[in-house]
Formats: C-alpha cells, sequence, structure tokens
C-alpha cells in the first residue's frame, strides 16, 4: 500500500482526494436537500421518510460511518494543503492583483472550517438533540418520531434560523467552487462538456441554496405550520 | 507623446540570506516608447551617477522568447497586459505621475538571489526528471519523417510554447507550478516519440515539482492568465489524467522500469 500513500501525498493525488470525497460530500447535499423539502409535502410523508431512515438498521450505520469517514478525510487533507500552500510563499506581495479567481475560492479553507463547526452545531441539534432536547422526543400520531415538529419548533426559533441561513450560504460559497473544481482535479475536461465543466460549481451552489434555505423561510413565514 | 515621471517602489535585497524591504525611487523624463526594462535601465543610470547600487533584475533576449525577465508589476507577473512579458510591456501603458510596485517572483522554491533576480533552477529540476525522451534520436530529422496529424502536431506547440519564466508560479496563490510542468508534460504527451515513456515521464516530473517545495493546485486558473505564452490549464488537467493512470493503470509499481503502461 505504499504507493497508495506516496500517491496521496504527492500534489496532484491530494487534490484527486480531495475531489473525490469533496463529490461524496456534494452527492449527501443534494440527497439532503431533497430529503428536507420533504416539508412541503406535510407531516405524514416527513416523518414516514425520516422513520425509514431510522428503520435502515446496519445500512444506517455503515452510511454514517462512510460519510463520517469521507468527511474527515476531505477535512485533514484540505487543511494540511492549506498549511501547505500558506508555506509555499514565505515572503508575501507588497501588491497582489487576481484576476481570474473568485472570492469563494480564495476562502475554501475559511468557509470550510465554519461549515465543520456548523456541521458539528447541526448534529448536536437534529440528531442528538442537545440544543433544543425539548423538541426531540415528540411522537407523531401514528407513534413514530415526529421530525416535522421538530423542524417546524426548531426553525420557529429566529436565532437559529439566522445561524442557519449564514451557515448554508457559506456552504454553498465554498461549493460554488468545488461542486465544479473537481472535474479539473480528476483530469475530466473535454470541450464537448465545458460548460458543465465552467457552470456546475455555481449552478448546484444555487440550486443548493434555494432548496435549503425554502423549509426553513416556508417556516418563518408561516407556509409550513405545526 | 510626453515624457513621463513616475514612482517606483521597488524590492531592494543585497542577497538571498539578507532581509529586503521595498524602496521608493523617482525617475523623470521616462519616453512612452521606451519597455519597461528600459524603463529600469535609465534608473540603474540614475542610481550609479549618484554612486548607489543599480537594481539588480534580470532579462536576457529582451524581446519576449526567452523566459528570463520576470517582476510582479503592480501585483501581476510581467504586468498588466495580456500575453505578454516584462520586455514586451512599454511605457505607454502607463501614466505620468504614476506609482508602480515592482517585486521579485514570490515562492519559496525560487529563493531570491538579489533585489528582482530569483533562482528557478526548480524548473530545471522538474524538467531533468523527465522533461525529454531517452532514445537517442540522432540530428534532426527531416520535416514530416513522422507523421503527426497537425491537431495534435498544434497541441504539442502551443505546450511547447512554454518559455518556462515562472509567471504561473508568481501568480499562483498557492505557488503552485502546475502549470509550468503540466505544459512540458502536455509537450511530448502529444507526440509519438513521447507516448513510451508518457506514464513514467509524469511522474516523476510531478515528484520532482513536489520535492522542490512548490504548492498545491487548486485551480483558480490565476496561471493561465498570468501566463505570457497562453499556456492553457486543459494541460494541467491532461496532467492529472496521466497522473492517476501512472499511478493505478501502469504495470510498472517498481522505480526505474518503463512506465508506458
Amino acid at each position: 500500500m505504499s504507493w497508495f500513500v506516496s500517491y496521496v501525498r504527492s500534489s496532484v493525488g491530494a487534490k484527486q482526494l480531495m475531489a473525490v470525497t469533496g463529490l461524496g460530500l456534494v452527492l449527501f447535499a443534494i440527497v439532503h436537500m431533497i430529503g428536507h423539502l420533504g416539508m412541503f409535502s406535510g407531516r405524514n410523508s416527513y416523518n414516514a421518510y425520516a422513520h425509514f431512515l431510522q428503520g435502515l438498521g446496519g445500512l444506517k450505520w455503515i452510511a454514517r460511518g462512510g460519510l463520517l469517514t469521507i468527511f474527515v478525510v476531505h477535512m485533514l487533507t484540505g487543511i494540511s494543503l492549506a498549511r501547505a500552500n500558506a508555506a509555499a510563499r514565505p515572503q508575501k506581495y507588497v501588491v497582489q492583483r487576481y484576476t481570474r479567481t473568485t472570492f469563494y475560492a480564495r476562502t475554501m479553507a475559511l468557509t470550510g472550517l465554519v461549515v465543520l463547526a456548523f456541521i458539528v452545531y447541526h448534529l448536536m441539534h437534529f440528531t442528538l438533540g442537545w440544543i433544543q432536547p425539548d423538541y426531540f422526543h415528540h411522537l407523531d400520531d401514528k407513534g413514530r418520531y415526529d421530525a416535522y415538529s421538530m423542524f417546524v419548533l426548531g426553525f420557529k426559533n429566529t436565532g437559529i434560523l439566522i445561524s442557519y441561513l449564514v451557515a448554508v450560504t457559506l456552504l454553498c460559497l465554498h461549493l460554488a467552487h468545488g461542486a465544479g473544481s473537481w472535474l479539473q482535479s480528476l483530469g475530466l475536461n473535454h470541450p464537448k462538456y465545458e460548460v458543465i465543466t465552467k457552470n456546475a460549481g455555481p449552478a448546484l451552489a444555487l440550486i443548493l441554496i434555494a432548496g435549503y434555505l425554502a423549509p426553513p423561510l416556508g417556516v418563518a413565514f408561516n407556509l409550513i405550520k405545526l | 507623446m510626453s515624457d513621463m515621471n513616475l514612482t517606483l517602489h521597488i524590492w531592494r535585497q543585497a542577497k538571498g540570506t539578507a532581509a529586503g524591504a521595498m524602496k521608493t525611487y523617482q525617475v523623470k523624463g521616462i519616453s512612452e516608447h521606451a519597455s519597461f526594462l528600459e524603463m529600469l535601465d535609465v534608473l540603474n543610470e540614475q542610481l550609479q551617477e549618484k554612486g548607489e547600487e543599480p537594481v539588480a533584475f534580470d532579462s536576457d533576449c529582451r524581446e519576449g522568447i526567452c523566459g528570463m525577465c520576470s517582476l510582479v508589476i503592480n501585483g501581476r507577473p510581467h504586468g498588466p497586459d495580456a500575453g505578454t512579458t516584462t520586455c514586451q510591456l512599454h511605457m505607454r501603458r502607463f501614466k505620468n505621475g504614476d506609482e508602480i510596485y515592482v517585486e521579485p517572483f514570490r515562492a519559496g522554491a525560487f529563493p531570491v538571489v538579489r533585489d528582482l533576480c530569483v533562482d528557478r533552477k526548480a524548473f530545471d529540476d522538474i524538467v531533468a526528471a523527465g522533461g525529454y525522451v531517452t532514445a537517442n534520436v540522432g540530428s534532426a530529422p527531416d520535416a514530416n519523417a513522422v507523421p503527426i496529424p497537425k491537431e495534435q502536431a498544434d497541441r504539442a506547440f502551443d505546450a511547447a510554447a512554454c518559455i518556462g519564466c515562472g509567471a504561473c508560479v508568481a501568480a499562483c496563490p498557492n505557488s503552485s507550478a502546475m502549470l509550468f510542468t503540466a505544459a512540458k508534460v502536455a509537450h511530448l504527451a502529444h507526440l509519438p516519440q513521447g507516448q513510451p515513456e508518457r506514464l513514467r515521464r509524469v511522474k516523476a516530473m510531478v515528484t520532482a515539482m513536489d520535492a522542490a517545495g512548490f504548492g498545491n493546485c487548486s485551480n483558480h486558473y490565476e496561471c493561465e492568465a498570468a501566463c505570457p505564452k497562453g499556456i492553457s490549464k486543459d494541460y494541467i488537467a491532461l496532467m492529472n489524467r496521466d497522473y492517476a493512470k501512472s499511478v493505478f493503470v501502469a504495470k510498472d509499481a517498481k522505480a526505474g522500469s518503463d512506465g508506458a503502461g
């Protein structure tokens, strides 16, 4: 396996590791968003979806383990790359003018770390139930765990709503670069689909920001009620 | 036409191990037809007349093809114009009274030798690691003795247009040398002579690039924007692809054997 270690420690290998793990996280983000758009279809179907996920048993733990692994690999590789890149220019420029890059590409490490902090908080909130424990143990009339009311009651809290809006915006800035960049890192480029490689990141970021913000804003504007 | 008076802020550093700092100079009566390097020549004459040390900077051909001139001018390698080396930048691009910041190409792998001169030996090390074919090909063959489709020849030539100046490294937020290395990899990867050693080459050159202490590419594409020869970032994608192949597909897990895959 030493060949694999030297691969992921090479500059090209490390960015391909970022690309593959990042792609896995993007796919999760898409599925997660679609799942929560179910808030618009009402208590019954949303709770049924939650019940289905909880009932997956061993599969659920395999998915959680896999997700955690790729998340940790992505985070640690990202931090080590950011440190190496900063060290590669010990003397900074007095004046440096960028012409091509974007502000969201240059703040990947920062947005990544904020998203990391948010995800820890998010898990404490909705998975572990530490933030609003009073809302965490409701059952619906079919005796299922009432994720729907936890969602609505959670986002009735303005502080939680605002922190969520900020975190999702930063996540989408992170993805605006990352969700297109992985194609270049893996060497998947061709004039035939250049339109995708160029626009996938910002386009996906816009879709995700709309999809992620719609349910909490629906709660805030009383479109989604208890 | 009028002559210009300019304020220059220039990085001065007596030698590699000394501390450096920006120093301010006034130059007067610069012709708009002068090149940027000629303007610095005028400054150096003024400095010498006053008995001060002239500013050290690199230049050779002064016609945009040798890759020797460098300089980060007002925050951009080779100055404000696209597809232009510093020696081909002319003072008509500036206005009377302008303030101009002149700094060396900055990267840990490009140590400052003196003032604006940096040591770009790391690029030589990357090429020495594999930027050639090992077959002894004798003297120059007849044109078209080896048939190569025009599109392939054009792509090889576009990559081979790299003059190895290092503007890509200087422009990169991460001081990555990916565009240079990719150009050297891609130039031979598009030609039949480069095929037998293609994967061994990419692996060796990426390894040499990493060993030299350059940063890692994060797809900002500042390199492509700064490149005086317009080398495309698509060559970086090709290098990424070939590197993955050299790891996952090529059958030469052991170093030293052929990497044809």
